[in-house]
């Protein structure tokens, strides 16, 4: 059995004084997808921002491999072509921006895309990093149809290849994921 | 990682506002005959702590950028990610600060000294007291920068903090005590990469 690439074990968050969940146990093994839902300020930003590190638990242990987060932050330079403020993260994003649908705007400055080419663009930047674990927070928020698609069709080439795949989402994402809710 | 964020913070200085704190300093240090008379004898003695004045000013006007929008941007986190250290990326980000202010304050001493009646010799011992004490002016605004990221109009504060903070360093160099200011240089610039990594992991929200 291969060791879980991502693992909580009896967690707890507190935020500005509230505990947002207590006990929480989570293990994430190749291959798998857990989807967080929740209804608004239910904890599950801070429980992607807690996977990821950026957050220190309450209690509990959090363990985790090497990972990459798209949250609503794109982490991009404003002032470069797309390709050139990708690649500052990823030695190679040409596979991830066409993936993406991203591949004619490479030359398009960051400042001047939609908040949907961005959220693309985010999204690229994890697709692109190589890394065994995607933390997606609010993936499909600003995506059209089609970009949700290939989001998706990512998602499946990364779960097939050994993958984990954590998001955090007020609405439905299709596809066959695990579920995990969040009290309020 | 280290060299390719120094790489983009000076690409990102140098084709943005790395001539505004120049242009300030200059302009300080054009105003200072208006303000004291044209009296050559008394601007050549004012002279050097003028410049140092006008560049402690012109230190603070890139606090705001250094940090803040990175913070907002969520590149910090990525770089949190990416298993960089918080200290690691303000001692990265001091090095680019510096190699955007540093060379170009240098070359504008010497129209300033003009301005100020100074003499090749004030001017030769204002220019190495002020390539000592950039490096440690460099890391008080990246320190300062990264204790006021993300609160709403951060310039003043960011004043009261650095300011008294380089005093030591200001005494020391205009009586040209190098080793004493190069001292108090070491200690700030030292110092700041761990000031600023500990704001920075206490402000992530």
């Amino acid at each position: 059995m291969t060791p879980p690439l991502l693992r909580f074990d009896k967690v707890a968050l507190r935020r500005g004084g509230r505990m947002l969940f207590e006990d929480l146990d989570v293990s994430l093994a190749g291959g798998e997808a857990l989807l967080v839902t929740g209804p608004n300020g239910s904890g599950k930003s801070s429980l992607i921002r807690l996977a990821a590190g950026l957050l220190q638990p309450e209690r509990g242990i959090v363990e985790r491999t090497s990972l990459a987060l798209a949250d609503d932050q794109p982490a991009l330079d404003r002032e470069l072509p797309l390709g050139r403020a990708l690649s500052f993260w990823a030695s190679s994003p040409a596979q991830a921006m066409e993936a993406l649908g991203l591949t004619p705007l490479k030359d398009v400055p960051v400042r001047l895309l939609s908040s949907g080419q961005l959220k693309r663009a985010t999204l690229a930047r994890v697709v692109a990093s190589s890394t065994p674990l995607w933390l997606l927070d609010e993936p499909l928020n600003a995506l059209d149809a089609d970009g949700a698609g290939r989001l998706m069709a990512a998602i499946e080439k990364h779960l097939s290849t050994g993958g984990a795949v954590l998001a955090a989402s007020h609405q439905p994402l299709p596809g066959n994921w695990a579920k995990l809710e969040l009290q309020p | 990682m280290i060299g390719a964020l120094i790489v983009r913070d000076v690409r990102r200085g140098l084709t943005g506002a790395a001539w505004l704190p120049i242009a300030f300093f200059l302009l300080v240090a054009a105003l200072v005959p208006f303000a004291v008379g044209p009296d050559a004898a008394l601007l050549a003695r004012v002279g050097a702590g003028i410049l140092w004045l006008a560049a402690l000013t012109a230190a603070l006007l890139p606090v705001e950028r250094l940090f803040e929008p990175d913070r907002a941007d969520g590149v910090l986190d990525q770089f949190a990610l990416h298993g960089l250290a918080e200290e690691s990326v303000a001692l990265a980000k001091i090095a680019a600060h510096w190699l955007t202010f540093a060379p170009l304050l240098l070359l504008a001493a010497l129209p300033a000294s003009a301005l100020l009646a100074m003499n090749g010799r004030a001017l030769a011992r204002t220019e190495i007291a002020l390539a000592i004490g950039t490096p440690a002016l460099a890391a008080l605004a990246v320190a300062v920068a990264a204790v006021t990221a993300g609160l709403p109009r951060p310039g003043s504060l960011a004043g009261l903090l650095l300011l008294p903070l380089a005093i030591p360093l200001l005494i020391f160099a205009v009586a040209d005590a190098y080793l004493l200011e190069a001292a108090v240089s070491l200690l700030l610039t030292a110092g700041a990469p761990f000031v600023a990594g500990a704001a920075l992991r206490a402000s992530r929200t």
